[in-house]
């Protein structure tokens, strides 16, 4: 296991209007970038329940993006600035869980921002990668 | 009626009337002074001194209060009656001699001067007496009043301070036949009537010429009337009884299908560049005022004056302020090289003015925009690329002597110009419309960084915005020109038209709803939704999403604490299934 | 006919769940009148082996309440889960977890060391901790395995029905008993309490405000708390949003917040996330230094959040090295 190298799972919560338009046209530009993240779309960075952000790390996760619009700029006027307090508080808590700061991100990506959606995650991939893996299996049997 | 005869006219007039209204009838002139028709004759000057016979006794009366009686003769010119004002006139030529309507009576009788002695050449006040009845009757403010007796007496207000009770109508120095009033505007004193553009106000107007209905209204916060109580002079005077002070602004709440929002502009405040002198310099006028004062039907009938009243030799129009500048709004408001050129060909095709042209990029975009553009180039009208850095009056050669100085860097020159204008046009650009953040909370819109109201969709839905049933039309929406603004709101009319017309409009299927079979009625959701699309039902005792303003974001669904709230196509069950799906290789 | 056969067992608790037996009152007599009482360590004297010479699925009904922190305990619950037909969880120790789960956020090692040496009253100079083995005087002395893990009961064995509360009310036992003994019984998983959330029957759910949002964050000791007012309205935290009702709002009616006994609904999975969602969206402030400092204004968040429901939310504990994957 070891020998072998460490590739992150890292689930990424993008919103439909700014991230997951800017991944596409990530894509459309023809930039590459880290394989890892694995996208999960919704319609506004307010969807996202931190239940969610949880489940993604019991099944396996070693890091989670959450990216919405820039502020001021939300769709839904401030749907990202529920996601913001949300993430404040989730950062007092997650190192009870033994979740290291840095795997729980929230990124302002506009449709726009193609290129900063490949830096996001290309910086984020390395982050998680130094960091190791989170052993999602410990703490429990059942389920 | 009564029978009376007037100069050997014979006449029937109602009981009551004065010899003055009666001999009006007759087109027989008495001159007055003291006498103003909507005021109680007060028979002060007597100058409209006439002769009466009543029976077999003749008399000396004063025309403007004598009320008429049956048989009575009167002579309006009769030797008697006009030595008598010719004596009057002549006192009043010593009591005040720069008084322009004695002379002209004075004239008109033949006195050429006055025996009696002259105390102040420059007085002007006849102690008539106007200024005063329209202060108690007209006004209501009893600000001024008669002072001190005999030779000293004089029109003032108490101890000739600046009085408490003055509303500064300026009603005094309108009523005054000579002219012995001026008003002036001390300690910031609130004068109610401010000049309008380039012309005088007055509190019962038609906003502009072209104003559809042409009705005039009453600005109530400079009718004397929502000031005193008094006055209703324009009720007494209008024959048709069209006035009435009594009405009041009416809400009429209306239910609609669609709205459209059209709430235009405002012009940039040309004050906030105080380089540019405007509200220093006289000659300094902002784009809207030069408009008016070519509009044939303003002020100044379309002619081109200076604030003196003399021709311009030469005109510097300014483009971009307020636009294009970091320090006030960064966008190109769009419209000001197209009318700044406008203004150019006017100015070229009613005077013989040279014209300066300041701009930092020419944006003739429009169709047929280039070519008028070419066309001012052949008229010899003067381009400077360059942005003016200011507008003084202080001369350094004999030329600038009298003129305001454009200082510029002429970019395509590559030197700081200075060039004396007679006139400065500011072509200010266009800024979101006053209240424009209550309407925005009012329908839930959304601004763009520059604040004007932000569209669904700059290209796919340029009217719509994010509120269904909701349009956009014109400047509101951001600056654009006339021929834009008729297409745009063409469209949002038809777009509304097309929905009202439908009767009913498509919902996006992403939408929360709440299941009211787990909804505890916590409403903490309630204030979560930008678009109040949550609300509370007390009898149920649960939240409820009105799927018509729903957008679907799923704020709400992601905080429901019990679970209750679920978003269609995004149901917690569905993301879950997701992210298991996503990590199980 | 014989009586059915019923049994009480207790766990990692504190014992508050055999009082709310107790507080049964006069019911509980026509509980002994209805039914045998098998096994009730903490008031009869009954032994393991009288339990484990008894046939399977013998006893009607088993009580259990507290959560699952020793080997002894694992056993002892899949015994009375053989023995019995059916096993209800009692309390929100047995049913969530409870307040002994909390301690999933360490391991047995920095337990053992903060309990027994690190302490101001503890005098233990040799560092002694309990060991499952000792040899004293040739004599082997054992003690139940103490896991890194604290379980609630369906984590560990099968479980049928759940009361939940720290500890349950009278009612909702009684109402469970009597739906036992009529044979009236829900489908089995339910929680025998209804799947809505306190404030569909606190009766400070009308004094909310049409658009309940807060600037700051206060505990209970810091203001004068209103005793008509909605907790959240005074910016004090009350997890009752995001906890099942059925509790009686016994807290509430003593003018404290709801601390989350009851675990959440059915369709909640993860009770700390779900509350910690709705306050952060309840906090009114958009800029992002201000956000940070009434998050810091909650006083420690995670035991907040999960005081009652660590074992069962989607993390369970805390990530650690030393806790091997299914380690008890």
């Amino acid at each position: 296991m070891s020998n072998e190298k460490f590739e992150p799972k890292i689930v990424g919560f993008l919103c439909n209007w700014c991230s997951y338009t800017g991944a596409d046209l990530a894509g459309t530009s023809r930039m590459t970038y880290q394989p890892n993240l694995r996208i999960i779309r919704v319609m506004c960075s307010g969807r996202v329940d931190p239940q969610f952000i949880f489940k993604a790390f019991k099944e396996g996760a070693d890091g989670v993006l959450i990216a919405g619009c820039h502020p001021g700029d939300c769709h839904y006027k401030e749907g990202n600035y529920k996601a913001l307090r949300r993430y404040k508080l989730i950062k007092k808590l997650q190192s009870e869980f033994g979740i290291e700061d840095e795997r729980i991100r929230l990124e302002w990506i506009s449709a726009s921002e193609g290129a900063k959606f490949q830096e996001v995650c290309n910086e984020f991939t390395e982050t998680i990668r130094k960091l190791g893996p989170f052993n999602s299996k410990k703490g429990g049997k059942n389920e | 009626m009564v029978k009376i005869k007037i100069n050997g006219k014979e006449t029937k007039v109602e009981k009551g009337t004065t010899i003055l209204k009666a001999a009006e009838k007759l087109d027989i002139k008495i001159p007055t002074l003291c006498y103003h028709p909507l005021l109680e004759p007060y028979s002060a000057c007597r100058i409209c001194m006439v002769e009466i016979k009543i029976g077999k006794r003749n008399e000396l009366v004063t025309a403007c209060n004598t009320v008429v009686e049956n048989g009575m003769e009167i002579f309006t010119d009769s030797e008697r009656a006009l030595k008598a004002r010719k004596m009057n006139i002549e006192l009043l030529m010593a009591r005040a001699p720069a008084a322009e309507p004695v002379k002209e009576i004075a004239k008109e009788l033949g006195v050429e001067k006055t025996r009696f002695e002259i105390k102040d050449p420059n007085e002007k006040c006849i102690l008539c007496g106007l200024c005063v009845r329209t202060c108690e009757q007209v006004v209501g403010a009893k600000a001024i009043s008669f002072i001190e007796r005999g030779a000293d007496r004089k029109v003032s207000t108490p101890f000739g301070e600046p009085s408490e009770d003055c509303i500064g109508c300026a009603a005094c120095a309108y009523f005054c036949p000579t002219e012995a009033i001026t008003v002036e505007d001390l300690d910031k004193r609130e004068v109610i009537h401010d000049e309008m553009i380039l012309g005088p106000n007055s509190a019962i107007r038609v906003p502009i010429r072209q104003a559809v209905p042409m009705v005039p209204f009453i600005d109530e916060e400079n009718c004397i009337h929502f000031k005193t109580g008094n006055c209703k002079l324009c009720e007494k005077v209008c024959e048709k009884e069209a006035i009435n002070h009594d009405m009041e602004d009416e809400e009429i709440e209306l239910e609609v299908g669609t709205i459209i929002i059209a709430t235009g502009f405002k012009g940039f405040d040309a004050k906030k560049v105080p380089a540019y002198g405007y509200g220093r310099f006289k000659n300094v006028l902002t784009a809207l005022e030069f408009e008016r004062m070519v509009n044939a039907s303003g002020p100044t009938g379309g002619q081109i004056r200076l604030a003196d009243g003399r021709e311009p030799e030469s005109v510097g129009i300014i483009h971009c302020v307020g636009s294009r500048d970091e320090n006030f709004n960064e966008y190109c408001s769009r419209v000001c090289c197209m009318y700044s050129l406008k203004f150019a060909h006017i100015i070229k095709e009613r005077t013989n003015a040279e014209v300066y042209n300041f701009y930092i990029d020419m944006r003739a975009f429009g169709k047929g925009y280039e070519e008028f553009y070419h066309k001012l180039l052949e008229e010899g009208v003067h381009f400077i690329r360059g942005r003016v850095s200011e507008i003084s009056d202080v001369a350094l050669t004999p030329e600038e002597e009298g003129k305001l100085i454009i200082r510029v860097e002429d970019t395509l020159v590559g030197t700081v110009r200075r060039i004396p204008v007679d006139m400065a046009i500011l072509s200010v650009g266009l800024e979101p419309n006053f209240g424009s953040d209550e309407i925005t909370r009012m329908f839930n819109l959304s601004c763009s960084q520059d604040a004007f109201f932000l569209e669904k969709h700059p290209k796919l839905a340029p009217v719509s915005t994010a509120a269904d049933g909701i349009f956009l039309a014109g400047t509101c929406q951001g600056p654009k020109d006339i021929p834009d603004t008729v297409a745009q709101a063409g469209a949002a009319a038809s777009e509304a038209l097309a929905l009202a017309d439908k009767g009913k409009f498509e919902l996006e299927p992403v939408t929360a709803e709440i299941n009211e079979e787990l909804c505890s009625g916590c409403q903490l959701c309630i204030a979560l939704c930008p678009f109040s699309a949550i609300s509370y039902n007390k009898e149920k005792d649960i939240s409820e999403v009105n799927e018509a303003l729903c957008k679907g974001c799923g704020t709400c669904v992601a905080a429901c604490p019990s679970g209750a709230a679920m978003q269609n196509h995004f149901r917690d069950e569905q993301i879950i299934a997701e992210i298991e799906g996503i990590l199980s290789v | 006919m014989s009586k059915p056969k019923v049994a009480f067992y207790w766990c990692a608790s504190c014992g508050g769940c055999e009082e709310a037996v107790v507080d049964l009152a006069e019911n509980i007599l026509k509980v002994v009148e209805a039914v045998d009482i098998v096994f009730w360590p903490v008031a009869l004297d009954f032994k393991r082996k009288d339990i484990e010479a008894m046939p399977d699925k013998s006893i009607a009904v088993t009580f259990i309440n507290g959560a699952i922190r020793l080997s002894e305990q694992e056993e002892m619950v899949k015994l009375l889960r053989k023995k019995s037909q059916l096993i209800v969880a009692f309390g929100s120790c047995a049913h969530l977890g409870g307040v002994p789960g909390l301690a999933n956020f360490w391991d047995r090692e920095s337990i053992f060391n903060r309990a027994y040496k690190t302490t101001p009253s503890t005098h233990n100079p040799e560092g002694i901790v309990p060991q499952e083995k000792v040899t004293v005087d040739g004599k082997e002395l054992t003690l139940p395995k103490f896991y890194n893990t604290v379980f609630r009961l369906d984590q560990i064995i099968d479980v049928d029905y759940y009361l939940p509360g720290c500890a349950p009310p009278p009612d909702l036992v009684m109402n469970a008993i009597n739906a036992i003994l009529e044979g009236k019984l829900p489908p089995k998983g339910t929680v025998l309490s209804p799947n809505k959330s306190l404030c569909d029957d606190c009766k400070r759910n009308e004094t909310k405000p049409e658009k309940l949002t807060i600037k700051e964050i206060k505990r209970p000791h810091e203001i004068m708390l209103d005793p008509e007012k909605c907790f959240l309205a005074q910016g004090v935290i009350c997890m009752g949003p995001a906890t099942r009702t059925g509790c009686g709002e016994r807290c509430i009616e003593a003018n404290m917040p709801c601390r989350g006994c009851f675990g959440p609904t059915d369709q909640v999975i993860d009770q700390g996330a779900k509350f910690l969602s709705v306050l952060a969206s309840i906090i009114d402030v958009n800029d992002e230094k201000e956000i940070e400092k009434v998050m810091d204004t909650i006083v420690d968040p995670a035991g907040t959040f999960y005081r009652f429901s660590l074992p069962s939310s989607l993390m369970r504990r805390k990530r650690m090295p030393s806790v091997a994957d299914n380690e008890k």
